[in-house]
């Protein structure tokens, strides 16, 4: 055997105490439709080194949960009319405008799903790393800066880091451009990172070389990581706990293995029947969900996945569910846990 | 909710006279506002032009020598030649009514626009669509040739054709014509580049389709707005060509009501009598401003890429 | 095989040229897209083609679909060159042959109404009226799980699960003896792929077409296909039948593109092999194996000596010197 390849071994987890907290988040848009509400209370928290996924169909509110974290929600459209995110204690939804500067990128960072446009075609990487950098590193000289910018790509993966500096984004491949990102996004050390379908444009091969470097990132820094998909597997490779999002709310969050193993909402159990496995045959159909989610800015005053619901009944079209909980801490809004799971919170809406 | 004092509060309905709603409301008024600009474009150049014979008040080339250089209604004019209600705008050195001429002269303004861009726009969408679609060799000649067209001083071209063939209105429509077309080429052409990647064409090559097929059914609808748009910005630079040519004695031969000739008329006498030249001159701003104005709200509404939002 | 072989490629070949200079083009090297690939699909069958972006996977499928000219090789349905057929057949051809593309937004004519698109390739091909091919549109609307009164609308009016029915709807108006599926759900929802993977079931099985499905995800072809053939770089590597392939992988390339894909599920005890390196380019691949850089069983031979093809099992090929 030589060295071009190896059998990959995970590194070692520890998780540490809660990082951020947020708390009946909600951002709506207003749009000509009328208010699309595309995030609409959640609550989740994030452990130090620990991984949350967050999961759920297009359109159902991931990205506007990522950038509403980080004040980016577009506007003047979006607004983030209540909630707190409270990272290491403190709120920075209460934080002024010009601080966010500093809370954007040092505390929480962030990953695009698009490498192509999270890179200014013009500039070598090299001097983009030094921009990033220079806004930490204040009154450090530019070569220091270099410095900081090679040690940070050779974290990420990128062979011969010093050669590398010099070229610019579109003399890389997508897989590199995507380290690339993720370096600026490392570079403040911050204490929270935020992926965003990182991997969606990568290939298989080169998707797996990318997470297991998150991972090692995460190993050695401490950092914690939000990251969001619609791929399960991904889910189930990268994540400690996962948070599944349906039209602006979170109807299930729970460790990684009790989601997996025990999905509770109708919604996550349908969503984990419809993907077909490749480590088996498939002799019988697969099951799979009519209909489509409701539009978020004409929402049902009951439970929103009501109408694709097979378990559905009167009560579930009346009211929206309140938040049921089991002893492991593992949470679903769903009235078909009434009487089962103890009840936590009542109905948010 | 939102807590007191909280930043995330929805910001108050401000007032409507705050400085930031006045701008909003100048802003709406000139640009999301089609209304005011048809309007404009409906007084100064539509209308006038499809009723010029019955509404003008006076024969536009009847030339009443007692009434030269009468001044518009609202100044106070001379002793011996009072301003009068007759002649609203005045009347030139030949004593022919301003107002009934520059009426008569939206009309050559209006047909010499819609024919050269009839004929330039239909002549250049047709080269811009084959270029684009074929690709090789056809496009590189025929862009090669758009780049000559492109290139050449416009003026001096219009000159020199007029030279050769003689001023008259069908020449100025042909000039204007051949200085068109190749605009619309280029610009068709990017276009059609675009929607030839797209799947739905490789689909209906997939189907059987000939090429002339793909062409009208699924390239040519999806260019139509782009078409619109080109077009309504292209009337007011048409009118202005026109204007210029005929200003240099090349367009609409005398003594056709132009408005190009009527401002170069009046350009001997712009001390003493400038409602000559003026009154012209205000006709091509006011048309070329609203038609340059509803290409950029059309573009803006039919342009799906600029459309977002 | 028993199977009555609906297409084939044979030595299928194709190489772009790579050019330099504004005015004078001149070329300096070719891209070899799909190199010296052969294959069959059976009647009423599916084979996959999987492998990683740029391996040449949409381009064998356009070759198919005549939408690019082979450099060599040719493709042949039942029997007949389909790059060299013209007139009647050749109308035949566009008949038995369809399409579904990757994305569903922009593979519909967006200016034109759904029944005019559904029915194109009937009323280019067969001498049909309108009212014969509206009425086999509202079959096939049914058939895909969309109501007849929707026929009069625009593509932008549907969601993407239902565009790309309506694309399936219009790749079977000719009744198809082969479809070509380029990435049909990757850009769908899980919860509409699942929609839209049964529905192609359920088509094949009534109407006996075959498929060939480009597809990049692993679950799915395992769901799909009935063959798979893997392809690195512009060759076909490894190919089996499915569930043989997926059980015993070979070729090394298989190994790694199957340890790396993820499974939804926490507990898969997979070893997972990570490859270093890049894709090489395909303008200028490597010599002997073209996976040799990246191999982790490399031995000296590979990097000289081009694999042959092996037959393994009964129907399990592959191109590796370690066999
Ligand atoms: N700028 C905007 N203006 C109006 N509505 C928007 C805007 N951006 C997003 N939305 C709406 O907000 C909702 C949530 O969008 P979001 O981007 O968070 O979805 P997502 O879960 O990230 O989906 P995907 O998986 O497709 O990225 C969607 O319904 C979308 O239509
Ligand atoms: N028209 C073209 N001219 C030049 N090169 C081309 C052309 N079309 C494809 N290629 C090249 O041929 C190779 C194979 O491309 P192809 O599109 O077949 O890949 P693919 O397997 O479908 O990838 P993906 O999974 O990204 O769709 C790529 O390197 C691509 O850049
Ligand atoms: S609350 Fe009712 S409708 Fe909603 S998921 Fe549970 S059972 Fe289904
Ligand atoms: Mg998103
Ligand atoms: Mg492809």
């Amino acid at each position: 055997m030589t060295t071009s390849s190896e059998v990959y071994k995970e590194p070692e987890k520890k998780i540490g105490n809660v990082v951020l907290e947020v708390r009946d988040l909600r951002t709506y848009l207003y749009t000509k439709w009328g208010v699309t509400k595309a995030v609409d209370g959640l609550n989740f928290e994030v452990r130090e080194g620990e991984t949350l996924g967050i999961v759920g169909e297009s359109g159902c509110g991931k990205s506007m949960t990522a950038l509403s974290m980080l004040r980016l929600a577009p506007k003047p459209a979006a607004r983030t009319v209540s909630g707190q995110i409270i990272l290491d204690g403190e709120d920075i939804l209460q934080r002024p405008e010009p601080e966010m500067r500093f809370i954007r990128g040092q505390k929480i960072s962030m990953i695009l799903q698009d490498p192509m446009t999270s890179l200014n075609p013009v500039y070598s990487i090299g001097n983009q790393m030094v921009e990033a950098l220079g806004m930490y590193y204040q009154g450090e000289d530019n070569k220091g800066l270099k410095g900081r910018a090679v040690d940070i790509l050779r974290k990420m993966g990128v062979a011969a880091p010093e050669r590398r500096i010099i070229d610019y984004p579109h003399q890389m491949s997508g897989g590199m451009k995507q380290r690339v990102v993720g370096a600026m996004a490392i570079s403040g050390t911050p204490r929270v990172l935020i992926c965003d379908e990182p991997t969606t444009a990568l290939d298989v091969t080169i998707q797996a070389q990318y997470l297991r470097l998150l991972k090692q990132v995460q190993a050695d820094t401490g950092v914690s990581i939000i990251f969001i998909t619609h791929d399960m597997g991904v889910v189930a490779k990268m994540c400690d706990r996962v948070a599944v999002m349906y039209a602006g709310k979170i109807v299930e969050q729970g460790e990684l293995r009790s989601v997996f193993n025990n999905p509770s909402h109708p919604y996550t159990k349908a969503l984990m029947a419809s993907v077909p496995s490749m480590e088996h045959a498939h002799v019988e159909k697969l099951y799979s969900i009519e209909g489509q989610p409701p539009a978020l800015f004409d929402l049902p005053v009951g439970c929103r996945f009501a109408n694709r619901c097979e378990f559905a009944d009167a009560k579930c079209l009346e009211a929206y569910p309140p938040m049921f909980q089991d002893e492991d801490g593992h949470t679903a809004d769903c009235w078909r846990l009434e009487g089962q799971w103890k009840k936590v919170a009542e109905a948010t809406t | 909710m939102a807590t007191e004092g909280n930043v995330l509060e929805l910001p108050k309905e401000s007032s409507w006279y705050s400085p930031s709603k006045l701008k909003h409301y100048i802003g709406v008024a000139i640009k999301d506002y089609p209304v005011l600009w048809l309007t404009i474009l409906f007084v100064v150049l539509i209308f006038p032009a499809l009723t010029a014979p019955w509404t003008a008040p006076h024969d536009p080339l009847k030339q009443e020598l007692s009434k030269r250089l009468t001044a518009p209604v609202w100044s106070t004019g001379s002793e011996d030649k009072p301003p009068s209600w007759s002649n609203i705008f005045g009347t030139d050195k030949q004593g022919r009514d301003i107002l009934s001429r520059v009426m008569h002269g939206s009309r050559i303004s209006l047909m010499v626009s819609l024919s050269a861009l009839a004929i330039g726009g239909t002549l250049g969408t047709t080269l811009g669509l084959v270029s684009g679609y074929f690709g090789g060799w056809v496009d590189h000649l025929i862009m090669r040739i758009v780049d000559v067209f492109l290139s050449l001083p416009l003026i001096l071209m219009a000159l020199v054709i007029v030279a050769v063939f003689g001023p008259s209105f069908w020449t100025a429509i042909g000039v204007i014509s051949v200085l068109l077309w190749s605009r619309y080429a280029r610009q068709i052409r990017a276009e059609v580049l675009a929607i030839k990647q797209m799947d739905f064409i490789a689909r209906a090559r997939v189907s059987g389709a000939s090429n002339t097929r793909i062409i009208i059914k699924h390239v040519f609808p999806n260019i139509t707005n782009t078409l619109i748009v080109l077009a309504t910005l292209q009337v007011g630079t048409v009118i202005l060509l026109e204007a210029t040519l005929s200003f240099l004695g090349a367009g609409i031969p005398r003594p056709n009501p132009a408005w190009g000739v009527m401002v170069a008329d009046g350009r001997d006498h712009i001390a003493s009598a400038w409602w000559i030249a003026v009154m012209p001159g205000i006709a091509i701003m006011l048309t070329v401003l609203s038609m340059n104005m509803m290409g950029d709200w059309l573009r803006d509404k039919l342009d799906p890429k600029l459309r977002q939002v | 095989m028993a199977d009555e072989i609906l297409l084939q490629a044979q030595d299928l070949t194709k190489y772009f040229p790579v050019t330099k200079g504004l005015v004078l083009q001149k070329t300096v090297g070719w891209v070899q897209a799909v190199d010296h690939v052969n294959f069959s699909i059976p009647k009423g069958k599916t084979l996959s083609l999987v492998g990683e972006s740029g391996c040449g996977k949409t381009t064998t499928a356009k070759l198919i679909l005549r939408l690019e000219q082979p450099t060599t090789g040719q493709v042949t349905l039942e029997g007949q060159d389909v790059h060299t057929i013209d007139g009647d057949e050749l109308k035949k051809y566009h008949t038995d042959v369809s399409a579904v593309f990757q994305d569903p937004w922009s593979s519909l004519s967006p200016r034109m109404r759904v029944r005019d698109i559904i029915s194109e390739a009937l009323i280019v091909n067969q001498k049909v009226t309108k009212v014969e091919a509206y009425e086999r549109v509202d079959l096939l609307l049914e058939q895909v799980g969309l109501r007849t009164q929707q026929a009069t609308l625009y593509p932008h009016e549907f969601s993407g699960g239902q565009r790309q029915r309506l694309a399936l709807a219009s790749a079977l108006v000719g009744n198809p003896k082969l479809i070509v599926l380029d990435e049909p759900v990757s850009a769908l929802d899980v919860s509409i792929q699942a929609q839209i993977m049964n529905l192609l079931k359920e088509l094949q099985d009534s109407y006996d077409v075959g498929y060939l499905l480009v597809a990049h995800n692993l679950a799915t072809v395992r769901y799909l296909a009935h063959e798979v053939a893997v392809m690195y770089l512009g060759e076909i590597v490894e190919q089996a039948e499915t569930n043989e392939l997926y059980d015993n992988t070979l070729h090394p390339y298989t190994k790694a593109l199957f340890s790396a894909a993820l499974t939804a599920n926490p507990d898969s005890q997979r070893e997972e092999i990570i490859l270093r390196g890049e894709v090489p380019s395909p303008i200028n691949p490597p010599s002997g194996c073209r996976f040799h850089q990246r191999c982790p069983y490399v031995m000296d031979v590979c990097s000289q000596e081009i694999p042959v093809r092996k037959e393994m099992a009964p129907g399990h090929f592959v191109n590796c010197h370690l066999y």
